[in-house]
């Protein structure tokens, strides 16, 4: 492996450390979990990211070519990061949310309070209305 | 054995950074208020996790462990999902 290529590896893991760090550091340091949310979900996926990189290019600079897993990795780390992110604050807001501080949402109202069939609080009238529908 | 000097320190960085994000996750994961505090604090978890075995892939310069990494990355987003559909919902499978 040439000087070149270890360099470039070298700045990308330090790079991408640097971000994995951030966005723990954010994770501890932001005061409720709505803050919270930002800095795991785009700091540290950033960070893993270079990191994935640092390895596609050690890999083809030490003449081991190269490899779909790197790029598969990322790939599904960069698609699946914000629907988990979602998922979190949708929960979130479900549980802890006040509907009357949230902003207004359009004539339908925010999806996440919107009552539906199954839910947590009535699960008995739910169970029934489903049975009844299936009758 | 590699003699490479920069690329070892750059990797022993890495390495203290990403034990370090691990341990303020922990103490995320031991304080948060809500549940859902701790569900962002495991899958911020996993991820650095796969960070981790990426640079142990990196030092031991072998493709071995990419396939663990990928299954992380896989298994991590499923639980974080049933997690959150589960508080959700009260029940992952109707």
């Amino acid at each position: 492996m040439n000087v070149f290529a270890e360099i470039v590896v070298a700045i990308f893991i330090v790079v991408g450390a640097s971000f994995g760090l951030v966005g723990s550091w954010g994770l501890l340091r932001l005061p409720h979990l709505m803050a919270r949310l930002h800095a795991p979900t785009k700091a540290t996926t950033l960070g893993v990211g270079s990191v994935l990189l640092a390895s596609t290019v050690f890999f083809l600079a030490t003449g081991g070519g190269f490899s779909v897993h790197e790029v598969l990795i990322v790939l599904f780390l960069f698609l699946t990061a914000p629907v988990s992110a979602s998922f979190v604050a949708r929960a979130y807001l479900r549980a802890h949310g006040d509907p009357a501080e949230l902003p207004r949402a359009g004539e339908q109202g925010w999806a996440s309070f919107a009552p539906r069939a199954g839910d947590v609080g009535d699960y008995m009238a739910a169970s029934t209305s489903r049975d009844v529908r299936e009758d | 054995m590699r003699t490479h000097a920069l690329l070892d320190y750059a990797l022993a960085f890495g390495f203290a950074a990403f034990a370090l994000a691990l341990l303020m996750n922990l103490v995320r994961l031991l304080k948060g208020p809500t549940t859902m505090d701790r569900v962002l604090a495991a899958d911020t978890m996993v991820i650095n996790v796969i960070a981790l075995i990426v640079l142990l892939g990196i030092r031991q310069a072998t493709k071995a462990h990419f396939e663990a990494a990928l299954l992380f990355a896989m298994f991590g987003f499923v639980a974080t999902v049933s997690f959150c559909r589960f508080m959700l919902r009260g029940r992952l499978i109707d």
